[in-house]
């Protein structure tokens, strides 16, 4: 056994043995899991699918076009998210922060969509507890939700640290990139609930 | 280096209890993993004691078909989620940044609050004896028998959360785990020169981060039933229960190999040490951790061939769980290969490993025959189900981890343990075991169905379970036996060198118990059974500078380790609040309860995101950043 040169410092600067630092992975490794969380949820919803006994049913209850403008908020902050992260590299911490707060500000958008969506569907009588749709579908939207308040919380601490003094610099590049891996995941869960559960739900055919 | 906002100074407690609970060191929380689960084992071993005195005779009436129900369900739940599970987790935690050549895990504050959130999960299960009734529909807890009206109690409830914390615990570790094997290896220690204890716990890490989420979900879904009147499993309103089964065995049969696999890296660690020679087809053993570990998620349904699937589902999971054979053979053949022809040592850690190589057989056999749903169907609900878990989860499982425990007890206490009391202590777990749970094959067999709390006279069922109980009495012995070597050794013992069984593996190059920093020098890999190897070089002369554990002491100040923390263990305790509060749902009290646990978990999480893992060292402050 030869010597590895010894590390002055442990910690975030430790050379790692695939490169990419320990948080990045544990970010990857964490959203393998979700995709089970949410894949178990999903074939909850579709194992169900039709099987309410009494209505409403979704298609009593969807609007397309709603959603459809709520989905778009929602890839468009992912764009935000991107343009955010650009910023930072390359040091301009002004947009960097204007794209931060439009981020949350869309991902906000989203969640008021939500909130009006779930009103709208109790004054059409959909309860959780109304029928399998209702139990089903607002369980997988509400857990849904309940990821996209936590990626507003984490991207507004962001904003919040920022204004420290040596908050955000392009070497904490890695703050950012783990919130933004996040919040595209959380994106593309969505895309898969809104083709499968609302488009695929409406419309005759799928 | 910000500093934090609000000044709660740093632990510093080298000794004494507080130093437990403020640790971080791998090896102590492995201490703690290993010490906290072998109490609980104990306990679902009493659990089980009690359900053998009621089925000693028939028509014994020693305890209610109530409390009969509980027991079991407690058994299974303990021994599963709170005995196997975090044993294996101790070694986890102990030995794999040894073997793999690190100071410490990947994160070390994450590891502590694993620890203390699965206490926090064992103490909501096991409090439920106490507050009004533990969880009685098995460990499996089928709906619709855990619905709000078939089961009113709040031991469901109790089962639940304890299982959502535990998952809590197990994904931490588990992303822990996956980090620190993937991203801290030693220079030079590649995937294929990794011990073998090191790639069935990754294995294992990656399939509790798949498998938890699924078991997750269940949960939530039984929860918002019970709690908010959802319709998930509930029949009137078209809810099909069977989904309950389906998504529990997705998560339940690759929690199988999440039991058996850490005892399988074991075992591949004892042998070759205790054979002198490397362990036979290295790289096969990998091939079949991984298909293992692959195809556990493709068999789930051979648990529910008698709830009519169709033939054509029968059929198909009928192949999938005998194809499942193939590599578990494919391993049991390369035990065979690695101590054949070798100089073996029969010291106490081989003899569990060769006990656990021949029970583990055995339970595999039978396992083979619930493959086929023809005969399964003449075998389900029966003690012949009862007989092959027992052979595989004790006789496998547990024999594997008493081979571990012994095999590096004298790395993590300094200390030998005696060797004539270990011997007596596996010949008498061997032979108990076989007592208790071979006649169960016979009683299945006969149609002796599981779970029941007596049964008649005239059945012929009386003979063999009067030997079961006789031998799990002799069990119960023997563990006595086991904790008395442990502690007295533990105390008393003979003080261990740093490598007593000329093993081959990296943790045996460093000094018993490891210091603190573990390697002062971090090693640089060249093969695989580095430290064999490296005693070979060493003996042949050929000139390397030497490595940790040979009087080499750093310079102070020179090894940076992470810092003791308050901040884990507050999350936990906030974790433990909140789950009992939920559980009570409707009474104010316990709703402040819950609200007060969610704040006592935000500001731990908060303080732990804002401590940074290592204050600024003072001397060195003009080169810091």
């Amino acid at each position: 056994m030869a010597h590895a040169p010894s590390m002055p410092h442990g910690g975030e600067h430790e050379a790692t043995s695939t490169g990419l630092s320990h948080r990045k992975l544990l970010m990857w490794a964490f959203l393998g899991s979700d995709c089970m969380f949410f894949g178990a949820l999903i074939a909850t919803y579709l194992v169900y699918q039709g099987k309410s006994l009494v209505g409403p049913f979704p298609e009593d209850v969807f609007s397309i076009p709603v959603t459809s403008v709520s989905t778009f908020v929602l890839l468009m902050s992912s764009m935000s998210m991107v343009l955010s992260y650009a910023a930072l590299t390359r040091g301009n911490i002004k947009a960097y922060r204007i794209w931060l707060a439009s981020t949350a500000i869309l991902g906000a958008t989203f969640l008021a969509f939500q909130v009006f969506e779930f009103r709208d569907f109790v004054q059409h009588g959909l309860t959780p507890r109304t029928n399998l749709f209702g139990t089903t579908f607002f369980t997988l939207t509400g857990f849904h939700g309940a990821h996209v308040t936590l990626g507003v919380i984490w991207l507004l601490s962001l904003l919040f640290h920022s204004f420290r003094k040596g908050g955000a610099s392009p070497e904490k590049e890695l703050e950012l990139d783990l919130a933004a891996l996040y919040w595209h995941f959380v994106d593309v869960v969505w895309i898969v609930i809104f083709t499968v559960i609302y488009l695929f739900g409406v419309f005759e055919g799928f | 280096m910000s500093t934090m906002p609000f000044a709660i100074p740093r632990p510093v407690h080298p000794t004494g209890v507080w130093s437990w609970i403020t640790t971080i060191d791998h090896k102590r929380i492995g201490i703690l993993y290993g010490v906290t689960a072998f109490i609980l084992f104990l306990t679902g071993g009493m659990e089980a004691l009690l359900i053998r005195a009621q089925l000693v005779q028939a028509e014994q009436d020693l305890i209610s078909p109530e409390i009969f129900n509980q027991l079991f369900t407690m058994h299974g739940t303990t021994m599963i989620f709170l005995a196997v599970m975090p044993l294996s987790a101790a070694f986890f935690n102990f030995v794999v940044p040894l073997q793999i050549g690190a100071r410490d895990v990947a994160f070390p504050r994450l590891n502590a609050f694993s620890f203390w959130t699965f206490l926090a999960g064992a103490l909501l299960l096991k409090i439920s004896w106490i507050t009004g009734g533990a969880p009685n529909a098995g460990w499996f807890s089928y709906a619709p028998l855990t619905g709000i009206t078939a089961n009113p109690g709040h031991g469901i409830d109790l089962w639940v959360v304890s299982l959502q914390v535990l998952g809590v615990a197990s994904l931490a570790a588990a992303f822990n785990f996956i980090v620190t094997i993937v991203n801290m290896r030693a220079p030079g220690m590649s995937l294929m020169r990794m011990p073998m204890f090191t790639w069935m716990t990754l294995l294992t890490a990656i399939l509790l981060v798949l498998a938890f989420p699924v078991i997750t979900v269940a949960l939530i879904e039984l929860m918002f039933d019970r709690t908010f009147g959802m319709n998930f499993f509930n029949v009137a309103a078209g809810a099909q229960p069977i989904l309950w089964q389906h998504l529990f065995w997705v998560f339940g049969h690759p929690e199988v190999y999440i039991l058996i696999l850490p005892a399988m890296g074991i075992v591949s660690d004892v042998l070759p040490a205790f054979s002198k020679k490397p362990l036979f087809g290295y790289g096969t053993m990998v091939v079949a951790g991984v298909v293992i570990a692959f195809m556990g998620w493709m068999v789930w349904s051979h648990h529910m061939f008698t709830v009519g699937l169709g033939p054509v589902a029968n059929s198909v999971f009928t192949f999938t769980t005998m194809m499942i054979a193939v590599p578990t053979g494919i391993k049991v053949f390369n035990w065979l290969g690695t101590i054949w022809g070798g100089s073996l040592n029969f010291k106490t850690p081989m003899l569990f490993a060769l006990g656990f190589v021949g029970m583990f057989i055995m339970g595999g056999i039978s396992g083979v025959m619930h493959a086929v749903a023809a005969s399964d169907a003449q075998q389900q609900d029966t003690y012949f189900v009862v007989a092959h878990i027992h052979y595989v989860l004790f006789g496998g499982a547990l024999m594997g981890i008493f081979a571990g425990i012994y095999f590096w007890f004298p790395k993590m206490t300094g200390k030998m343990y005696n060797e004539g009391l270990g011997k007596v202590q596996f010949w008498s777990m061997l032979i108990a075991q076989n007592i208790t749970f071979f006649p169960m094959h016979f009683t299945g067999l006969d149609g002796m169905p599981r779970r029941i709390y007596t049964y008649q006279e005239n059945m012929g069922w009386e003979f063999w379970s009067l030997i079961s109980t006789i031998g799990s009495l002799m069990l119960a012995a023997s563990m006595l036996l086991f904790v008395y070597n442990f502690v007295n050794s533990w105390r008393n013992g003979e003080k261990a060198s740093g490598d007593p069984w000329d093993a081959r593996t990296l943790e045996w190059s460093i000094a018993s118990p490891p210091p603190e920093y573990n390697f002062a020098v971090i090693p640089e890999v060249t093969d695989r059974d580095e430290w064999w190897e490296e005693k070979q070089r060493r003996r042949i002369g050929v000139p390397v500078p030497v490595s940790g554990g040979s009087g080499y002491e750093p310079e102070e100040h020179s090894i940076h380790l992470p810092q003791p923390s308050y901040w884990p263990i507050v999350v936990s305790i906030g974790l433990l609040i909140a789950g009992y509060g939920v559980v009570y749902n409707g009474v104010i009290y316990n709703f402040v309860l819950a609200a007060a646990g969610v704040l006592i978990g935000m500001i731990g999480v908060y303080a732990w995101a804002l401590e940074p893992v290592n204050d600024p060292d003072p001397d060195d402050e003009h080169s810091s950043h």
